[in-house]
């Protein structure tokens, strides 16, 4: 059993815990553009100073914290019903359902984000729908906007959303709901005070998957967003390919890191607790 | 019932909200026109020059070769890992061992990239290797892909009938044996879909990739990245045909293999 827990342990120590003490150190260093690698160690914490003083970066911590939460919220909204849905369905159909939301998660992230750009672009598909079908005359410009964004994780994350919501409403015990209405219960009543409480964890832990990773988000905002909105993934990108800043985007990296310990550590007590209910 | 009819349609909602935008995709990789918003008539040219594609089909085998040993490896240890969660209740370090295990998942990989990419650096400074590209790339995936294996593998052992195993060790059989010869074939179809899903992640990734890759090699998602940022390109279309294609094929596989044994 030793060597069994030794192996990933070492492996993760070493590939994934390591790693950041290394990142913390080159964000206290400082940019050294004619190095190589382009820093030059030190303990300064001018970097950090720039994050959370510099109007550009301030602005991007703050939106991508609202578009991560936005956005979220509307696959909750959206992938609640789903899940409820999949898990009333008649048994026999419910893998054939379920299938049909993890199917696009099995393909590739790159592509789906992509498939958009054609719908949204100037002139594109979603435009001429729009004209043809006489909804709008003039369709408005998506992409490059935060709507373009928003529409982006949504689409993404949506699987990841859906997917726990169904393995906490599948386990729901019918009989409670059906109690509840012996007793008198209307079905909004019951929903709202047997379903949803129950389904908690599961809307705990959809909410996690896509907030988490949508805050720090680089490929939708960067293939979607256009160049007006600024997410801080994107900003830890540009820093470090654009303008090989390795120390700045290193202090991204960090503050990204210690926003999202919270919610990673609360995600984590979740799934250790829903594995304990099922032992 | 109102309610649920108000899920059902929820429901169909969003199935179309996932598969319009695929679905256009793939009918305009048969589009005549180089717009990819203008339909100018039913060809195929646009698969023919893909497959034509030199650099794009080498960067697929680049990409298959990868995904096949990063998720090989990252079954290995994902294994091991979800069956020490799943099996050792209490041992030192053992929150931040589920920490590790369960934090990968959901890191914004702009963040695992550059730290992966410091590491590498760090290593190549300290021991001058090794050097960046497949090696790296494949470390890479591994130790984000051993998360999903160890969740997969962990859920099925929780559960599981575990009084075969104590028949087996009873009977005299050691650990190793016992978890060969009973445990490893119980749990198989979850390894194997751990596993696919540890291909699949490594073959879609373009972030790590991007940070740790090097200036040699070029991955799939790479060149679709670089390709993509530049526009609509009706050869993606194709590709995305491809891609989507496949991966239905195995799923429909997977779901009729599990329902034929059930």
């Amino acid at each position: 059993m030793r060597a069994v827990i030794a192996l990933p342990f070492l492996w993760l120590g070493i590939f994934f815990l390591l790693p950041f003490a290394l990142v913390l150190a080159i964000a206290l260093g400082t940019n050294a553009p004619d190095s190589v690698p382009p820093v030059a160690l030190g303990a300064s914490l001018k970097n950090f100073a720039l994050l959370f003083t510099d109007d550009l970066y301030l602005a991007a911590w703050l939106t991508s914290l609202r578009i991560a939460a936005t956005s979220t919220l509307v696959a909750l909204l959206l992938g609640y019903p789903m899940a409820y849905a999949i898990a009333r369905a008649a048994p026999a159909r419910r893998p054939l359902l379920l299938m049909l939301v993890v199917l696009p998660f099995w393909t590739s992230f790159l592509i789906r984000v992509y498939a958009w750009m054609g719908l949204l672009a100037d002139n594109g598909l979603l435009g001429q729908f729009l004209r043809w079908s006489g909804l709008a005359d003039n369709p408005p410009t998506i992409i490059g906007t935060e709507w373009a964004i928003h529409l982006g994780i949504v689409y993404a994350y949506l699987p990841f959303m859906v997917l726990p919501l169904y393995a906490t409403l599948e386990k729901l015990d019918g009989g409670l709901l059906e109690a509840a209405a012996d007793l008198g219960a209307r079905p909004l009543s019951a929903f709202l005070t047997i379903t949803l409480p129950l389904s908690r964890p599961g809307i705990v832990a959809g909410c996690l998957l896509v907030f988490i990773p949508a805050v720090g988000e680089f490929v939708i905002p960067d293939l979607l967003g256009g160049t007006r909105t600024l997410m801080i993934g994107k900003v830890l990108w540009d820093e470090f390919f654009t303008n090989g800043d390795w120390p700045l985007a290193s202090a991204v990296a960090i503050c990204l890191l210690v926003l999202l310990a919270g919610p990673i550590a609360l995600f984590q007590r979740q799934q250790a607790r829903s594995l304990e209910r099922r032992t | 019932m109102r309610r649920a009819r108000f899920a059902f349609g929820m429901l169909g909602f969003g199935y179309a909200f996932l598969y319009l935008p695929l679905a256009l995709v793939m009918i305009y990789s048969f589009n005549e026109s180089r717009l990819v918003t203008v339909w100018g008539g039913f060809s195929t040219k646009w698969w023919g020059a893909l497959f034509a594609n030199e650099a794009m089909l080498q960067a697929a085998w680049l990409s298959l070769r990868i995904a096949a040993v990063s998720a090989t490896m990252a079954t290995v240890i994902g294994l091991a890992a979800g069956y020490a969660l799943a099996r050792a209740r209490a041992f030192p370090g053992r929150s931040l061992f589920g920490g590790m295990i369960i934090a990968p998942m959901v890191m914004p990989e702009v963040v695992m990239g550059i730290s992966m990419l410091l590491l590498f650096v760090g290593a190549e400074r300290l021991f001058g290797g090794p050097d960046r590209g497949f090696l790296t790339i494949a470390i890479a995936h591994t130790t984000f892909s051993i998360s999903f294996v160890a969740i997969v593998v962990q859920a099925r052992l929780a559960d599981f009938d575990r009084s075969l195993e104590e028949a087996a060790m009873d009977l005299g059989a050691t650990p190793w044996v016992t978890f060969r010869t009973v445990t490893l074939p119980l749990i198989a179809p979850a390894v194997g879909s751990g596993w696919l899903l540890a291909f699949t992640l490594s073959l879609d990734d373009l972030i790590l990739t991007q940070f740790v890759a090097g200036a040699q090699s070029q991955t799939l998602p790479m060149r679709v990245y670089s390709s993509v940022r530049l526009g609509v390109d009706p050869q993606i279309n194709v590709l995305a045909t491809v891609i989507v294609s496949v991966a239905a094929c195995a799923l429909i596989l997977s779901g009729w293999l599990t329902r034929r044994k059930a």
